[in-house]
């Protein structure tokens, strides 16, 4: 059963903090980046008008907002904060921590270009340049989407103990103005369990956490990363179910969009998925079988559900908002990496699109899907503006 | 100063300190005056080795080992989420060392200070990187060798002691092993005040790093603060100075005689030390 319509018009952002109002997060240490602000400010906000109680810290940096949303975590509380760009790279060793630390931190990312030079613009690096940090890691293309997102982060990460973090582009969606449903309070009290870990620093319990271990206990406990990894991908498409039949709206983990009888699949992630299915609606209107797959969990990688969905498409076509000197597109190398010795495998042409920030249209998608299909792919990321 | 040690058992023997440490020795203290409701959290640091490995502890309370610059921040995440399930009474201590305090760490230090965050900060302070091999750290006092200034250090000791009175915290207080009651009582001190950052610096002689015998760590904590190096104060919301213990006579070359990580000092050497130490000693005493 649907509940009341609930629709405001709100940037992505803010439809991100209206997501953690509703989870009523303990703590919330903070540090201001654009374009990732306007989350912080609007929770600020509204716990200054009384709306949310629990900590805010105002931290000095995004280092310590990230020590402090650990050590918050590990003593039993649910924790949220935001980033972007250079605060996500500050943070880095501390990624790495929280995530040994199995701490369910959940975290905004507003994905933004990496000095040097300065740049305001929209572009993946940042984020996928966490992606060995051990946390859950989800892309978004809308306000919508971030807002339903930032509910599902918190029941993936609670209950399997990884941290996770959602992902928007700058400006694109970080400050596009859509009319965003927001979920009511008594969907999302019914949605997310209290949080009430067994494990945590308590006197009481006497449990302590961080100590030098030997080499097989480390390696060992980077194993259980791994299971708890895995399980994420069941977890998450039940996390997303249970929230669509509450709120209506489900995404999965990834999506397909008009693949039935596709000989040529476009992969994307975030922000440019709209734009891509556009281009797929008029290139199916050509009579071109063109489909469209969207990766949105992103760590752990579905790899054997993007088998399954790839198998026996003779060509794919990778759009990459993000560059890797030396090795290029990111999601397509993953993809690359997914797909080995799989039997059927589609050639796959890997395109640096709109890298930088730079616009990428229906019309430049389209173009580039005529292009890769007269075409045999090259073995690494090509240019294409 | 007549204070009786009133000892709980929270710090156990069987750890792993060299023998004689005087960090061994401060956290008995510190300890076993914080009590069983605690939470410690301490970065890589000698006192690190001291409180593990898995599944060992020498604490029996809550240790979190956290990165070596996020002591201050790692400890408020405690405080603010046990404030935020309604626990207003379990001390949360970092306990760092002086390169965590005085370099890589001191920027969370001050900010947590800034933020009038309830925890006690404790730096046990070796003066050097000791647990990398007695590197320089701020803390290091001038013409002292370490092994990253193999010919003496050339600048002075940073004076956090002023910088964290400086940030108008309710208690800050300079305490040292040769004198354990002070010590103790001014844990017990910070205990008592609650509503803001309280900052210990706790001058701990370290064996190697040094360079004196195990059994001279007591020893050489005293000289150092009857020679004036490192006299014994507190200072309450920023403003009122108590002196506890300061030089009594002695000179700069009784103590840096007695240590090998002073021996290339020549006489003139030792000359321009005492000079500095007269002139710090001379403005702290304006504040008592
Ligand atoms: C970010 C980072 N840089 C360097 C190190 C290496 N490291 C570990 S302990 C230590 C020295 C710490 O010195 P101090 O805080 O004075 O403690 P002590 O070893 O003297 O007890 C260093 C540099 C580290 N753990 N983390
Ligand atoms: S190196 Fe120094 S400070 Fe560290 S345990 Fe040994 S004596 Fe103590
Ligand atoms: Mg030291």
């Amino acid at each position: 059963m649907k509940a009341d319509s609930n629709r405001l018009l709100l940037s992505g952002n803010h439809a991100v903090s209206h997501a953690v109002k509703l989870v009523k997060p303990n703590v919330m240490p903070v540090y201001p980046i654009t374009p990732q602000t306007p989350i912080l400010e609007l929770i600020t906000e509204f716990h200054a008008a009384g709306e949310m109680t629990g900590e805010i810290m105002t931290m000095e940096s995004e280092h310590s907002a990230m020590a402090a949303a650990i050590t918050a975590s590990l003593t039993g509380v649910r924790v949220f904060t935001a980033t972007a760009s250079q605060g996500l790279l500050l943070m880095h060793e501390m990624l790495h921590y929280a995530a040994g630390a199995r701490a369910p931190i959940v975290m905004f990312n507003v994905n933004r270009t990496l000095g040097s030079p300065w740049g305001f613009w929209p572009d993946q690096t940042d984020s996928l340049a966490q992606r060995d940090t051990g946390w859950i890691q989800y892309y978004c293309e809308n306000g919508q989407e971030s807002h339903d997102t930032t509910l599902q982060a918190f029941r993936v990460a609670e209950q399997i103990l990884l941290p996770t973090m959602v992902i928007h582009e700058a400006f694109y969606v970080s400050h596009s103005m859509e009319a965003v449903e927001i979920a009511t309070q008594d969907q999302v009290d019914a949605y997310l369990p209290e949080f009430n870990p067994p494990h945590r620093l308590d006197p009481q319990i006497g449990e302590s956490w961080g100590n030098t271990v030997s080499q097989i206990m480390f390696q060992n406990h980077r194993r259980d990363m791994g299971d708890a990894m895995e399980r994420v991908l069941d977890v998450a498409k039940k996390a997303d179910q249970e929230l669509e039949e509450l709120v209506g709206r489900g995404y999965g983990i990834h999506e397909q969009y008009r693949c039935e009888g596709a000989e040529f699949i476009i992969v994307t992630m975030g922000s440019m998925t709209g734009t891509a299915r556009d281009a797929v609606d008029e290139l199916r209107s050509e009579g071109l079988p063109v489909g469209l797959l969207k990766i949105k969990l992103f760590r752990p990688f579905p790899v054997a559900d993007v088998r399954e969905i790839l198998s026996g498409i003779p060509k794919l076509m990778v759009l990459d908002r993000n560059y890797a000197p030396g090795t290029g597109g990111i999601l397509y190398q993953e993809l690359k990496a997914a797909l080995y010795g799989l039997e059927g495998a589609p050639e796959i042409h890997g395109y640096l699109a709109g890298v930088g920030g730079t616009n990428i249209s229906p019309a430049n998608i389209k173009e580039m899907v005529h292009s890769a299909m007269g075409e045999k792919p090259v073995a690494h990321s090509v240019w294409k503006g | 100063m007549g204070y009786e040690i009133n000892e709980e058992k929270v710090f156990n023997s069987g750890h792993a300190a060299c023998p004689g440490c005087s960090e061994a020795l401060a956290l008995r203290f510190i300890l076993n005056t914080l009590g069983k409701d605690a939470i410690a959290v301490v970065p890589p640091s000698c006192i690190a080795i001291i409180s593990g490995p898995q599944p060992l502890s020498s604490m029996s309370i809550p240790v979190y080992q956290t990165t070596l610059e996020a002591s201050a921040a790692s400890a408020a995440g405690i405080k603010r989420a046990l404030i935020s399930k309604g626990n207003n009474h379990t001390n949360v201590v970092a306990i760092a060392g002086d390169g965590g305090t005085y370099d890589i760490g001191f920027q969370a230090l001050s900010a947590a200070a800034e933020r009038n965050e309830d925890i006690i900060y404790i730096c046990l302070d070796n003066e050097g990187y000791m647990n990398t091999g007695t590197q320089k750290s701020s803390a290091t006092p001038s013409m002292a060798f370490t092994t990253s200034t193999p010919a003496g250090k050339l600048s002075p000791k940073k004076n956090v002691p002023e910088i964290m009175v400086a940030h108008n915290i309710p208690y800050m207080a300079t305490a040292t092993t040769g004198y354990p009651d002070d010590l103790a009582r001014k844990v017990k001190r910070a205990m008592e005040i609650k509503g803001g950052l309280r900052f210990i610096n706790i001058l701990t002689p370290c064996l190697a790093g040094w360079g004196i015998p195990d059994s001279a760590g007591p020893k050489t904590s005293r000289l150092a603060v009857q020679s004036g190096m490192y006299p014994l104060y507190e200072v309450e919301n920023g403003e009122s100075y108590t002196l506890n213990y300061g030089p009594n006579g002695l000179s700069v070359a009784d103590y840096v005689t007695t240590q090998k990580r002073y021996r290339h000092l020549l006489a003139e050497d030792i000359e321009l030390i005492q000079a500095e130490v007269d002139h710090s000693w001379e403005r702290l005493q304006k504040k008592f």
